[in-house]
């Protein structure tokens, strides 16, 4: 069977399914990208990225090695394992670009590396394989005779023997083929895309509001993607929501913490909050005003656990207590910075990657959250800051031992 | 404290039952297809347990099949008549409020071919012998009707229904639900002209995943599993045999005394429903609508209530809190250990409002503010009374609180 690629085998194309023989591998090299200029820190990046790759593996079955070498990270099987289940968990951590499977050589003489690409390309690929291709050879370590544009000819001339439906193109291949020669050979043609990003802590620690719906997880994970770790806090309203509620927010930071890590979920009882706003505040306000005490509920709980800012899944304009206007009200409660990661993403778009991170499925599920049980039918959408301080006014007498109260609730549930 | 008024979901497992098991899952775990000795000893539960249900339905063991349950046997029954009968017809007939189990397994045989007829049903739950009779043609092979409603409690004159088929069409055959009334009114399928009837063991205080299958005397059904041919071929599969032998042992104990133990249970529903009348707004569903509740001088209340609830479930209450979210109120009672259903729960966390609740005209503003409360041989009046003090207490205070 011939085949066409059309793809590139550049990380943002996923080109795993052409590799037909995954049982001839049992080394990766782990591709990253904006960690490589990070300067002087740089270190502090790579070894973050190695021990989050080490933890996600620690899932996995078999036992790997996971060490760095200038420039490079590494990952080595040193017994059985199970290709795609260990690829898979690379693929969830951030920080890596892509990865590699890699066949790694003695250096040897050069018949030795043309005789070990030969073996590779039959292995990994049909003999009427067709496309265009181009051998891409690095020296890193200069005591090898030939150089690196040496190394493209001698290669490329091999291959071309072996397989005649292949032809060079040095512009635009549809394949290339990777030597790089430091203190082994390093053989590659595949490069499995891996989320990108930064190794998460390497951005320091924020607290994310998470509700039960769409938008939240898919925000906390878009900021861990930047290397910030995470803490969360769900708003509980027993009776008005159930424990299945709460139950669907812990799977999701299940979901979302096979990227971000282990997340420390606080859950504060939010009901005579709500109600007291119910009972004093005008009912147009109420989502606003509930929305300004979470803020202020999540700054707490921030500072306790020394995170530097607040992650919200806000998009402008999606409801009434996300316009700009609503935005700043709630904004002015708290003087940490409020990440909004999804702030210009259309609701499409939050799907979209929802679907993608899997955490779509239970955010559907149709639980009521806090932030929907007393909804105004017209709340308002221009709130004056004023106004609404002046209405949070009538709270004083109570707000106080309310707060408190809740905060007597908080439960931690480690995820 | 825990009050558990879920028992039309599912029933605590009586102790002799759970035991009972547990000495067949550990000494008698045969397989009674086996040869040997072990395989006749665990076969001997078996028949012992259809000899129960034969006893308890007065019919032969040979009428009996055993199911993985309530949802088995209304799909064997369903679909393994109509495949057999398919020649003879293509018209079947049901209500509109029946389980999932039924009216599923109708609407899958309407898309493959059958035209369905789902009767409606009066405001008090229950479907209308005039319609009914003008339903059933030449071309109809089956009806499907329930026992007990599992929301509203209302009971179907099944006697009746039993009569008025073998007038208009006797070839037709007669399948009643009876999972929930199973053990709460005795109900005996030669005599109410039943060819077929589904029954379940967790609604009984037996194990889950276990049920049966009443199959009259040259009632023909195909199979709808295939296998080693266990149960005549009409039931493929090793006999759950622990469940089943626990499934009987649990019958035989509710048929002990099941009339003294309905008179109990309908004292406590008179109690449950007199005490939730004393708040406002408070309205029962599934009884004679035309029966004025509302406003009634003591005495007289208690009677009115008395005498609306002769001839329905004894053990469900459905009840309507004008202003109240179901599902808040439902959980404001869990607060208090007090476990009730809103709706129906064989219907998991469905956003869609029930289809029974609309059948019987439920005012559009009452869907969302029903629960049902269901009662067991384990239900005491003062449980019931706390229940009634808790909605005392919660609902007006829910009320403060509600979306404007």
């Amino acid at each position: 069977m011939s085949r066409n690629f059309n793809l590139k085998n550049k990380p943002e194309h996923n080109t795993e399914s052409r590799i037909m023989n995954k049982e001839i591998f049992k080394d990766f090299l782990i591709k990253y990208a904006e960690i490589g200029i990070k300067g002087k820190n740089r270190y502090l990046f790579e070894d973050a990225l190695i021990a989050h790759i080490q933890s996600a593996l620690s899932r996995v079955e078999g036992k790997f090695s996971v060490y760095k070498t200038p420039g490079r990270i590494f990952v080595s099987a040193l017994e059985e394992f199970d290709f795609d289940e260990t690829v898979d968990a690379i693929k969830h951590v951030f920080g890596v670009a892509g990865i590699c499977p890699i066949i790694r050589l003695e250096k040897g003489d050069p018949e030795d590396l043309k005789k070990s690409t030969v073996e590779y390309m039959h292995k990994m690929y049909e003999d009427d394989l067709s496309c265009t291709f181009k051998v891409f050879a690095r020296r890193e370590s200069k005591n090898y005779p030939l150089d690196s544009m040496q190394i493209n000819a001698v290669v490329g001339e091999v291959i071309l023997g072996e397989f005649p439906n292949l032809k060079v193109d040095v512009h635009h291949p549809d394949m290339i083929v990777y030597v790089e020669v430091r203190d082994h050979i390093y053989l590659y043609s595949e490069i499995i895309p891996g989320p990108g990003g930064m190794p998460v802590g390497t951005g320091g620690h924020a607290m994310l509001l998470l509700s039960g719906g769409i938008d939240s997880p898919v925000a906390g994970y878009m900021i861990a993607k930047r290397g910030v770790s995470l803490d969360a806090v769900y708003f509980h309203a027993p009776p008005y929501t159930s424990e299945r509620a709460l139950q669907k927010v812990v799977d999701l930071a299940k979901i979302i913490s096979k990227y971000t890590g282990p997340i420390k979920l606080h859950v504060i009882n939010f009901t005579d909050i709500q109600l007291a706003i119910y009972e004093k505040c005008p009912h147009d306000e109420l989502t606003i005003i509930m929305r300004r005490y979470m803020m202020r509920i999540a700054q707490h709980l921030a500072e306790e656990c020394g995170a530097l800012a607040l992650v919200t899944g806000e998009s402008v304009g999606q409801v009434a207590s996300q316009t700009l206007a609503s935005l700043g009200c709630t904004n002015e409660v708290t003087d940490l910075p409020v990440l909004r990661p999804l702030i210009a993403f259309d609701k499409q778009d939050i799907v979209e990657i929802s679907e993608k991170i899997g955490t779509y499925e239970t955010s559907i599920l149709p639980y009521e959250d806090c932030c929907t049980i007393f909804v105004a039918k017209h709340p308002v959408t221009k709130p004056l800051r004023k106004v609404i301080e002046r209405h949070e006014g009538n709270l004083s007498e109570v707000i106080d031992d309310l707060l408190k109260a809740a905060y007597e609730t908080e439960r931690i549930i480690e995820i | 404290m825990e009050i558990y008024l879920d028992n039309s979901a599912t029933t605590r497992v009586f102790p002799e039952v759970a035991e009972f098991m547990t000495k067949i899952m550990c000494e008698d775990y045969g397989n009674p297809s086996s040869m040997h000795h072990m395989g006749v000893e665990a076969e001997k539960y078996v028949r012992q347990a259809r000899e129960i249900f034969a006893k308890i339905l007065k019919c032969e063991s040979k009428n009996i099949y055993f199911t993985s349950g309530g949802t088995e046997s209304d799909n064997l029954a369903i679909i393994g008549a109509t495949e057999s009968m398919k020649r003879r017809g293509k018209h079947l007939i049901t209500t509109s409020i029946e389980h999932p189990a039924v009216i599923n397994t109708m609407k899958h045989l309407e898309q493959e071919g059958y035209e369905v007829t789902f009767l409606p049903v009066d405001k008090s739950g229950v479907v209308r012998m005039d319609e009914l009779e003008k339903a059933i043609t030449d071309e109809t092979i089956l009806i499907s009707t329930m026992h007990i409603n599992n929301e509203i409690g209302s009971v179907q004159p099944i006697d009746e229904i039993g009569k008025i088929i073998k007038q208009k069409n006797p070839d037709a055959l007669f399948h009643v639900d009876a999972v929930q009334g199973f053990g709460k009114i005795p109900l005996y399928p030669k005599k109410a002209g039943i060819d077929l009837m589904s029954m379940s063991s967790h609604k009984i205080h037996g194990p889950k995943g276990v049920g049966a299958l009443y199959v009259g005397d040259g009632v023909r059904l195909k199979p709808i599993t295939f296998g080693g041919g266990q149960q005549d071929g009409l039931r493929s599969g090793t006999e759950n045999v622990p469940g089943i032998a626990g499934m009987a042992l649990a019958a035989k104990m509710l048929y002990e005394n099941v009339t003294s133990e309905a008179e109990k249970l309908y004292e406590l529903k008179e109690r449950l429903i007199f005490g939730a009348l004393q708040t406002e707004g408070v309205s029962v569903n599934g009884i004679d609508p035309g029966t004025d509740l509302q406003g009634t001088e003591h005495e007289s209340l208690r009677n009115a209530v008395k005498s609306a609830i002769s001839g329905t479930a004894p053990h469900i209450v459905s009840l309507s809190f004008e202003g109240v979210r179901a599902e808040v109120l439902l959980h404001a009672l869990e607060d208090r250990g007090i476990y009730v259903s809103a709706g129906s729960a064989c219907s998991t966390h469905k956003p869609e409002p029930s289809a029974t609740l609309k059948s019987i005209g439920l005012d559009k503003s009452l869907l969302d503010s029903t629960l049902r409360f269901s009662m067991s041989e384990f239900t005491t009046p003062f449980e019931i009374d706390e229940t009634v003090k808790a909605l005392g207490e919660i609902v007006p205070m829910l009320r403060r609180f509600t979306r404007r």
